[in-house]
């Protein structure tokens, strides 16, 4: 193996590559290419992950949104068509009683007038328990989320999000503190926060008691969000509540219609699932390209071959053994995949900083061991394909080959 | 320096066989200045090929430099090509993407010398041939004559025992045949062995000895009038 180190022996091949250059470019480009779709589609799948993850990073995954609607069935003497409305009462039986929940969270919402000082807005203000930072995070700018002692005290404050902020206050003012006119009741703002991106820009949260006082909702709320733990399956669980709430409010076991639900784990799950789908397919694409890249290769190498049949008879009639011009064809091949791996990776990851930049996804990235490996592969491939077009050249005798006009 | 007894060589075409050299006898000492001469068939460019080890003879002897040459397999026949050998060939045979000076110094780079060395070695021969100035050219700016002494620059570069040359002038005109032919019997008179092939009778009256060969055999086999004359 010491001729791997001698200076000669890459000058020779340098030499040969050099002065070929179209040959050069035209063997190499598939192998780049197919370096460079896999660096690429992996870098992109892994940012649409990134992008995805981002996006529903605020969120609690493993939840569902759940809310009353009308019944489809007759029961129990009850009619179709009757309004089903969820209760705080539902919650506590939910808590106590549905294995695997973690949080269940009620939910309150309507339109309001909300007005600061000359500036005024119509925004959807919700009711809401501290509980909701916990399943859908709350990034606070300024001050702090609804406490406990605002919902055990019926307090008349308020936490708005950025978009309103920006609608109702001058840039630069201090909201905390101030008072917002809601439906001509005036709340102190407690807190800012930066709206998620799965959530409308203009909210307002008020304590959920403050909001069955001012709205006169009793025990009713709109919709709640059911967390599971992580261990839980969020169907399993969906599927339990439903079971639940139907018992309570006396509706047939088979009507799917009494209660509206999202259930974001099982979203997730499909959109994660695509997700691996679509990593799969990267990576199936990318090893074929990367494979009939090498191909490629190890194909030109042998049209070239054929095309230099003379030359190497030149070479074999001053001297050269077999040996010598196997180990010349087999280090061009090698030499050329370790050129393309290298400009394609290079190449893929350029695209990636492009898509980066750009602000299309969010950090694009491949794993460097997973480019040392694909590389790896290339090189390993291309050094085994370039044992063909070598054996096909010392296969032709030198007096042949030189009789080749 | 070249010993041949007996040497046959026959070609398989399909199921028969075409008896190509049949029985030939020659002897070619150190120094000497050999001419092979016939028709297109006659056997010489196969008895060229036999001697030049780029063919393997079927029966009889051949020595070369008093070693038996016998089971050759191509490697041992690659270096010995390159030990005792060197070619000069009618199409010359340059690698056309190599420099004048690159093609003279290529046998150098299989005998294992180094670069820097072979370059300058190379460029000694250049010189010899009337090239230096022509080193970093490639073959298609050079003229036909211009490219077989670059041809012949690379057959001497090695310090080889014999120069076997196939219708080195087949493929120039009058003049530039007269100076390679010059150029070869310089060679000659610095006491290397050359041997020839053509079908010309001018080139072949330059040499110190003509063999005629015919339908595989050796008809003549003279002294010319330049041999005398020295």
């Amino acid at each position: 193996m010491r001729f791997l180190f001698e200076k000669d022996t890459w000058q020779e091949i340098y030499g040969s590559i050099r002065k070929n250059k179209t040959r050069t470019a035209i063997t190499i480009f598939g192998a780049f290419w197919g370096i460079l779709l896999l660096v690429g589609l992996l870098g992109a799948a892994k940012g649409i992950e990134n992008s995805f993850n981002s996006m529903f990073g605020d969120f609690a995954t493993n939840s569902v949104f759940m809310s009353g609607s009308r019944t489809s069935m007759p029961f129990k003497g009850f009619q179709e068509g009757r309004q089903i409305n969820l209760t705080t009462r539902d919650v506590d039986k939910i808590r106590t009683e549905i294995k695997g929940i973690q949080f269940v969270v009620p939910r309150n919402a309507t339109g309001g007038q909300v007005t600061h000082d000359f500036k005024t807005g119509n925004f959807t203000v919700f009711g809401d328990f501290p509980l909701l930072d916990k399943v859908q995070k709350k990034k606070l700018i300024d001050g702090r989320f609804i406490n406990q002692k605002d919902i055990d005290e019926n307090r008349k404050i308020c936490v708005i999000s950025d978009g309103i902020y920006k609608e109702l206050y001058d840039k630069g003012e201090e909201a905390v503190g101030t008072y917002l006119k809601i439906s001509n009741i005036s709340y102190q703002v407690v807190g800012v926060y930066k709206s998620g991106r799965f959530e409308g820009k203009n909210n307002i949260h008020i304590p959920f008691s403050t909001f069955r006082v001012v709205y006169n909702q009793g025990d009713k709320f709109m919709w709640m969000v059911v967390t599971g733990k992580k261990e839980f399956d969020i169907v399993q669980v969906e599927a339990d509540v439903k079971l639940l709430l139907k018992n309570i409010h006396k509706i047939h076991p088979d009507d799917n219609r009494a209660f509206r639900g999202f259930n974001l784990g099982k979203e997730i799950a499909k959109v994660t699932g695509f997700l691996t789908g679509m990593q799969f397919l990267t990576w199936f694409v990318g090893i074929a390209t990367l494979i009939a890249g090498v191909f490629a290769i190890g194909n030109i190498l042998l049209i070239t071959v054929k095309e230099r049949t003379k030359e190497i008879g030149i070479r074999r009639a001053l001297g050269a053994t077999p040996n010598k011009v196997r180990q010349q064809i087999v280090l061009e091949s090698l030499f050329l995949t370790l050129l393309a791996g290298s400009l394609g990776i290079i190449a893929g990851g350029l695209i990636l900083m492009l898509i980066d930049s750009q602000d299309l996804l969010t950090n694009p990235t491949v794993n460097i061991p997973i480019v040392l490996i694909a590389y790896s592969v290339l090189v390993i491939l291309g050094t085994l394909i370039g044992f063909i077009p070598a054996y096909m050249a010392t296969i032709v005798k030198p007096i042949d080959a030189l009789r080749e006009e | 320096m070249i010993k041949i007894e007996k040497l046959h060589k026959s070609y398989p075409i399909g199921k028969d066989s075409l008896h190509v050299l049949k029985g030939i006898d020659l002897h070619i000492k150190e120094g000497e200045f050999v001419s092979i001469m016939g028709s297109s068939g006659s056997g010489k460019s196969t008895l060229l090929n036999i001697v030049g080890l780029l063919d393997l003879h079927d029966e009889g002897t051949y020595y070369l430099n008093g070693q038996l040459i016998k089971d050759m397999n191509e490697k041992k026949a690659a270096l010995l090509r390159n030990k005792f050998l060197g070619f000069v060939f009618q199409s010359f045979n340059l690698i056309s993407y190599k420099t004048a000076l690159e093609n003279v110094a290529l046998p150098l780079y299989y005998k294992g010398m180094s670069r820097k060395e072979r370059l300058e070695v190379a460029l000694d021969y250049l010189e010899k041939v009337g090239l230096k100035d022509w080193a970093n050219h490639l073959p298609n700016e050079l003229s036909g004559g211009q490219k077989q002494r670059v041809a012949i620059a690379r057959a001497l570069v090695t310090k080889p025992k014999v120069v076997l040359a196939d219708e080195p002038t087949g493929a120039l005109d009058s003049t530039t045949t007269d100076s390679v032919m010059d150029l070869l019997k310089d060679i000659n008179d610095e006491g290397m062995t050359v041997f020839v092939i053509t079908h010309e009778e001018e080139v072949a009256d330059q040499t110190k000895r003509i063999v005629r060969l015919k339908d595989g055999l050796i008809i003549s086999d003279e002294l010319t009038k330049a041999s005398k004359a020295v």
